[in-house]
């Protein structure tokens, strides 16, 4: 272990920092030749200097934009940067997340063949930066762990990421922004890493805010588009409910057990709770559970996940499908020796996941933006790591998170070549027949579909089939029941996503087949890797049902509470395993014929979806809208924010506050006004004034 | 070392005395020059108040943090007979916690005056010499240690402050200026009679007739002025109300906004960056040492009243259509988390308290100072004549996102660390208001990001913004030492909670004292 | 100089109540007059006639406890009224200039 810990996610911030502030200089340095231009070409325009009035009224409404319609978006024709521009910032950008790649590995090798060799597995190593503060009964120093936990996460979100980097050269090569988009997505590395590596839960609350800033900054990287920053905006303020309850759960940790650092799992797997803490265990695994909520996007706080296609491909592909959304379940299963504490909570985490998964299914079969069923289809695997902690198997839920990064990510970059290839057309209504004109794609993206439907022997077989034999043996036969219903309908809309992109007859508009082209080296060879891992890393978790030896959960295994807790019969095993093979099975054909030529015409190219809702009517409807949850977010909870919000400010603090103070001055004005009828001016009132006084005076000193 | 009887050793023993009075001798050179010298009065005032700030720093490097209880003011102690009559005396001293709002005064105030210099303003010589005098009373404010000379410095404040809103302020500037005026100078009367009360009892239970807090505190907190808990109770009331109405805390709110508001961009960033403190520095000098018994009672009352105002003032920030008013109005909401902390009790929260009046100090003065420098191009601060504007202003928007982000708490900068604390001391109070406190976290963003994305998001709909300028020299020379404050101190947080620790830790074990199990 | 000088064998021929009738009744007189006048010469007067009320009583009651003190006070008032009659009547003079009016009545720019 020569190369220190903290280079992992340093070498990404340095990347950030260079690649921003050449962004940062660039883009000041155009903006003030436009804006030098444009004030040449209107000398009379008031209202810009520093020296108009409020009166001038400036047009409002939609004047022409053409020039401020800057931020980004293509040039006319090909890339809009230098090519010396490009090269710098896409060589920094890779560099630092590739070197920091090999710092991970450099340290990871050795660990992982350690811990393998050892029984018990290697201690954790441990490595203390600085002291970040220190305060009363707080004390929180900034420290690297590496443990078997962190060094898996590390292992793919490393190695992903520098595939993603490479992928985001070709895709946005066009883009003005391309320095920011590096310089934001470097940042997202470090911030994900240092979650990653953290020792304590403050420093990983670093990573997680950082993260979900990064997801702000690159949702609404197209900034100058409404959708987009808006999604963004959502995309934070949901997490930011999440990390409301993580906030409150760090304390609750720091109450229970007296630390904030990962020794309180140590504690917690020895029984070393404060009993007497102003909080229970229940509620710290909650309020915990509610942080991963947040970032896993599980149900209710999914609701930022699909709005978030709005940003470029590969930031999906990173952010939320591989990395940042995974963090929930890596909280999870770090606190496990918590969580095994409070049967209550794992109860809800399970039926959370459950839920989850079940209907952002529903919702993926009736998506035809391609990106969106990607995304639904995420939230619906988020939901099976979920299921798979609440019922113990926090491994197999590790071992799904581990998988799941590699085929989901080639899904979305394959999807993002696919988009690339239809020149930004993303309803899948308009594609098809795709596979003869962009084979790398097309067999790339076909290896993960088959990966994430759970067809043996690919990757997403052997853990999502972990899962399901976690839940069945835990004694959840109804989770079980609709995971495997899940997993039909996950092989379903996959299966229909190929069938429609891939497969039949184009159907986008006429002229415009000859222009699909395949993406570029930097875009297919990121593909082909991903996809080689969505088929082999299964083995890496073979289990011993299938004579295998699982060693990822006996190499996970110390750093979880109860990594494999309930055990099946082989034969159990076996049929569980037919039965989910079935399933998926079923899916796969469902919709092949569903989709299939049969029944879709150019002209009408959804005709085979009507087909599916006329055969289920009005719940085809509520899955088409989604099951009208945004709508019914807007209706019960942001228009009521925003009405008792104005409500505040103009009924109570503009009329109750305000008045009680306008209306003290306004009685002294009233009092002066009364007391001012004294002075006459008239000297004779005065002077019987001066007559009454001395009589009174008079009066009182003779009667006393 | 220190000899007080006889020589002024304006850099040595007498330093305080020179950190107060520097900024007022460069108002004084200013009486001597016209309102067209723009250059000259320029020099004057960057002279005066980059001095003061040398000072301030160089009373940090002579500052021992180590000591413990009230002998950290001893070694720059500045102990003069004033009016022997009554017992006041020119007592000055600093302590962790002034001499962290002190640096803090000194560098905003050098930094407003960098920043007013990269805009038009009239009457430049008054503006400069109201800053310069302004100044005066706030680091007076800070270190003085006699209850009469803290008061002068107190009400001094108001006058410059006046002023600035009312000569070089907006459209309402009047009705502004009167409001926190007369809100503030009513808070200030009760606490006079309360400090002409409190000697009384002073004098008569010791015998000595003195305004000192060095007599004060040990006395009051240990009983021997035996008040009953009726005096005591209207005592503390008579301090807290005055520094309620300064921090402020909801409902004595409402001259914040309209102050704000109508304040020119230099005044609104001294006023939410400096004089808001003063009402919490007031609260840990005055009103808790000295009534700890009160305060500790009074607690769930402020508590609740911290907790409307911080889900109160975020909930009325996000329905703002003005920029000003919003940041405004989010000044509450904050600043009511920090008297939560005040009040929670522990070191812990009291450290975050701290670490929050620096943090939001700068986050917020950095919001008010970009919003200034979109003022000063559009002369407007409605977020409906903006739009879409950050690739016109690219260094604007980055400044702008960071600060914002500072004041949403993201970790890694600083506004995190003052939350945190407070949120973690006040958690081990009580429970409930940690959880009700911790919402502000979610309404601060709502808030924070949809007056970035009204600004800088979206597409350029309004045709003037066309021609906007990004940050200038002086403008940009002024919110970068702040940009880096905010990185630096978010990371590396400790000096600050190192230099604050005994302070911090002699007021909550006064109040621990009269806590009832 | 003592009272005993003066110490009276002889009784006041005219009886003191008179005297008291007379002053009180000339002073009442002067207050209405103060009072009710509306021409300023006439307050004036008024107002002189209450200061020579205020000697008789003075001097009446000096007469009947042989004091001689209540003498002196009569002549410092006499002496005052002098001078606050001549600076009166300068003041009266400028406001006619000013306003050519002795209505008091007229005189109230300083009314609310």
């Amino acid at each position: 272990m020569t190369l220190p810990l903290w280079l992992i996610p340093a070498l990404p911030l340095a990347g950030f920092l260079l690649n921003g502030l050449v962004a940062l200089l660039c883009g000041w340095r155009r903006a003030a030749k436009t804006t030098a231009g444009w004030r040449a070409a209107h000398p009379d325009d008031h209202g810009h200097d520093g020296h108009g009035s409020d009166a001038h009224a400036d047009a409002h409404g939609h004047d022409d934009h053409a020039h401020g319609d800057h931020g980004h978006g293509h040039g006319p024709a090909g890339p809009f940067l230098p090519y010396w521009q490009r090269l710098f910032h896409g060589v920094v950008g890779v560099l630092a997340v590739g070197l920091a790649t090999v710092v991970a590995f450099a340290n990871l090798v050795p660990y992982v063949a350690g811990s393998l060799a050892t029984e018990g597995g290697l201690a954790p190593v441990i490595q203390t930066a600085w002291r970040w503060m220190a305060a009363g009964h707080v004390t929180i120093d900034v420290a690297f762990r590496l443990d078997a936990l962190s060094a898996m996460m590390l292992s793919f979100v490393t190695f992903v990421g520098t595939l993603i980097h490479v992928y985001s050269v070709g895709y946005l090569q066009d883009e003005e922004g391309y320095g920011r988009y590096f310089a934001y997505l470097n940042l997202f590395m470090f911030a994900m890493l240092t979650l990653v590596l953290a020792n304590s839960l403050p420093v990983l609350f670093i990573g997680w805010e950082g993260v979900g800033l990064c997801s702000y900054l690159l949702i609404g990287y197209y900034y100058d588009k409404d959708f987009a920053h808006q999604a963004g905006k959502k995309a934070f303020v949901t997490n930011r409910i999440g990390d409301f309850g993580m906030v409150l759960g760090i304390f609750g940790i720091l109450a229970l057990f007296g630390t904030m650092d990962f020794s309180f799992v140590d504690l917690a797997k020895q029984g070393a709770m404060n009993g007497n803490a102003s909080i229970s265990v229940y509620a710290v695994c909650l309020l915990l559970f509610l942080g991963a909520v947040g970032k896993s996007a599980q149900v209710p706080l999914y609701v930022w996940l699909p709005d978030a296609m709005a940003g470029p491909t590969p930031v999906s592909a990173l952010i939320h499908a591989a990395t940042m959304v995974t963090a929930g379940v890596y909280l999870v299963a770090r606190c496990s020796a918590v969580f095994v504490l409070a049967p209550d909570a794992m109860t809800l985490v399970a039926w959370i996941g459950a839920l989850t998964a079940i209907l952002a299914a529903t919702i993926g079969l009736a998506q035809n933006d391609i990106k969106k069923v990607l995304a639904y289809s995420t939230v619906s695997q988020l939901g099976y790591m979920f299921l798979a902690c609440g019922v113990g198997a926090f491994g197999a839920g590790m071992f799904h998170v581990f998988t799941h990064a590699f085929f989901k990510a080639c899904l979305f970059l394959g999807s993002g070549s696919v988009i690339m290839a239809m020149h930004h057309e993303q309803d899948m209504r308009a594609m098809g027949g795709l596979r003869r004109r962009i084979p790398w794609t097309f067999w790339t993206m076909v290896l993960a579909t088959v990966a994430i439907a759970g067809i043996p022997p690919l990757a997403g077989f052997f853990s999502k089939d972990q899962i399901l034999g976690a839940a069945f043996g835990a004694g959840h036969p109804v989770l079980f029941a609709v995971g495997l219903f899940t997993a039909g309908m996950t092989a379903f809309y996959m299966f229909r996503l190929a069938r429609m992109t891939f497969f039949g007859e184009f159907r986008g508009p006429k002229g415009t087949e000859a222009h699909v082209h395949e993406s570029p080296a930097t875009m297919t060879v990121p593909l082909v890797v991903l996809a080689f891992f969505s088929v082999v890393a299964g083995f890496l978790g073979v289990p011993e049902a299938l004579w295998g030896k699982n060693r990822f959960i006996e190499f996970l295994a110390p750093s979880l509470a109860v990594a494999h807790p309930h055990h099946v019969t082989h034969l159990t095993e076996w049929i569980l395993m037919g039965l989910s093979v079935a399933v998926a099975a079923g899916g796969i054909v469902l919709a092949w014929r569903w989709y299939g030529q049969r029944g879709a015409t150019a002209e009408v190219p959804s005709v085979a979806a009507n087909a599916f809702y006329l055969r289920i009517g009005v719940l085809g409807r509520l899955v088409e809208n989604r099951w009208y949850v945004d709508e019914g977010i807007e209706a019960g909870v942001l228009a009521p924010f925003r009405k008792i919000g104005t409500l505040l400010w103009r009924g109570f603090d503009s009329l109750v506050i305000d008045g009680i103070v306008n209306a003290a001055a306004f009685l002294v004005e009233l009092t002066g006004d009364l007391f001012r009828f004294f002075t006459t001016g008239n000297v004779r009132n005065y002077a019987l004034s001066f007559t009454l006084g001395v009589l009174a005076l008079a009066l009182y000193v003779f009667l006393r | 070392m220190l000899d007080s009887s006889t020589s002024i050793q304006w850099l040595g023993a007498d330093i305080l005395t020179t950190l107060v009075f520097l900024p007022s001798l460069g108002a004084l050179v200013l009486l001597f020059l016209s309102n067209e010298a723009k250059n000259a009065i320029r020099a004057v005032g960057l002279l005066a108040s980059g001095a003061t700030f040398a000072v301030s720093v160089a009373v940090l490097q002579k500052f021992n943090p180590a000591i413990a209880g009230l002998e950290a003011f001893r070694p720059l102690l500045v102990d003069r007979p004033w009016i022997p009559r009554f017992g006041v005396r020119y007592l000055m001293g600093v302590d962790g916690l002034s001499l962290v709002l002190v640096v803090l005064t000194t560098l905003l105030t050098f930094l407003v005056l960098v920043f007013s210099f990269g805009q038009s303003i009239p009457k430049l010589r008054g503006y400069v010499a109201a800053f310069l005098i302004l100044e005066t009373g706030m680091i007076g404010s800070l270190v003085a240690l006699d209850a009469i000379l803290f008061y002068v410095f107190w009400e001094v404040m108001l006058v410059p402050m006046y002023f600035i809103i009312g000569i070089w302020g907006g459209k309402r500037r009047i009705y502004a200026t009167m409001k926190f005026v007369l809100f503030t100078l009513a808070g200030s009367l009760l606490m006079f009679v309360g400090i002409l009360f409190a000697s009384g009892v002073h004098a008569r239970t010791t015998g000595i007739l003195t305004f000192s807090l060095l007599e004060w505190i040990p006395a009051a907190s240990t009983g021997v002025w035996g008040l009953t808990g009726t005096q005591e109770a209207l005592l503390f009331w008579a301090f807290a109300l005055a520094f309620l109405v300064k921090v402020p805390l909801w409902p004595l709110h409402t001259w914040l906004p309209d102050a704000h508001v109508e304040a020119p961009t230099g005044g609104s960033i001294i006023l939410a960056g400096v004089l808001l403190k003063l009402g919490t520095y007031g609260l840990l000098r005055f009103a808790i040492p000295l009534f700890p018994g009160a305060s500790v009672r009074y607690t769930p009352l402020i508590a609740v009243l911290a907790l409307i105002g911080v889900v109160y003032g975020a909930w009325v920030a996000a329905a703002q259509k003005d920029m000003k008013k919003l940041v405004a109005y989010s000044s509450v909401s904050h600043l009511a988390l920090v008297v939560l902390g005040i009040f929670a009790g522990n070191v812990t929260a009291v450290s975050g308290a701290v670490m929050q009046m620096v943090g939001h100090g700068l986050t917020t003065g950095l919001l008010f100072l970009l919003v200034g420098v979109l003022y000063e191009r559009r002369h407007t601060r409605e977020m409906a004549d903006y739009g879409g504007i950050a690739s016109q202003v690219p260094v604007t928007t980055t400044l702008f996102v960071i600060a914002m982000l500072g004041s949403v708490g993201l970790p890694g900068l600083n506004g995190f660390v003052g939350e945190f604390l407070i949120l973690a001391g006040v958690f081990r109070a009580n429970v409930v208001w940690a959880a009700i406190a911790a919402t502000g976290l979610i309404l601060g963003a709502i808030y924070l990001l949809t007056l970035t994305q009204k600004v800088f998001w979206g597409p350029n709909r309004v045709k003037a913004n066309l021609g906007l300028t990004d940050i200038n020299a002086w403008e940009f020379a002024a919110a970068f030492p702040m940009i880096v404050l905010v990185v630096v101190l978010g990371v590396w947080p400790q000096p600050v909670l190192d230099l604050v620790r005994n302070s911090v830790e002699t007021v909550v074990q006064i109040a621990a004292v009269r806590m009832v199990p | 100089m003592e009272g005993a000088a003066m110490n009276a064998v002889v009784p006041m021929a005219v009886p003191l109540n008179a005297y008291l009738a007379v002053g009180t009744i000339l002073f009442v007189i002067g207050l209405a007059g103060t009072l009710l006048k509306r021409n300023t010469l006439s307050m004036f007067l008024s107002i002189e006639l209450m200061m020579n009320a205020v000697n008789l009583l003075f001097l009446a009651y000096a007469r009947m406890r042989g004091d001689a003190s209540g003498q002196m006070v009569v002549f410092f008032v006499i002496a005052i009224a002098a001078a606050e009659a001549a600076v009166g009547l300068a003041i009266f003079v400028a406001l006619f200039r000013a306003k050519r009016t002795i209505d008091v009545d007229r005189l109230s720019s300083l009314k609310w």
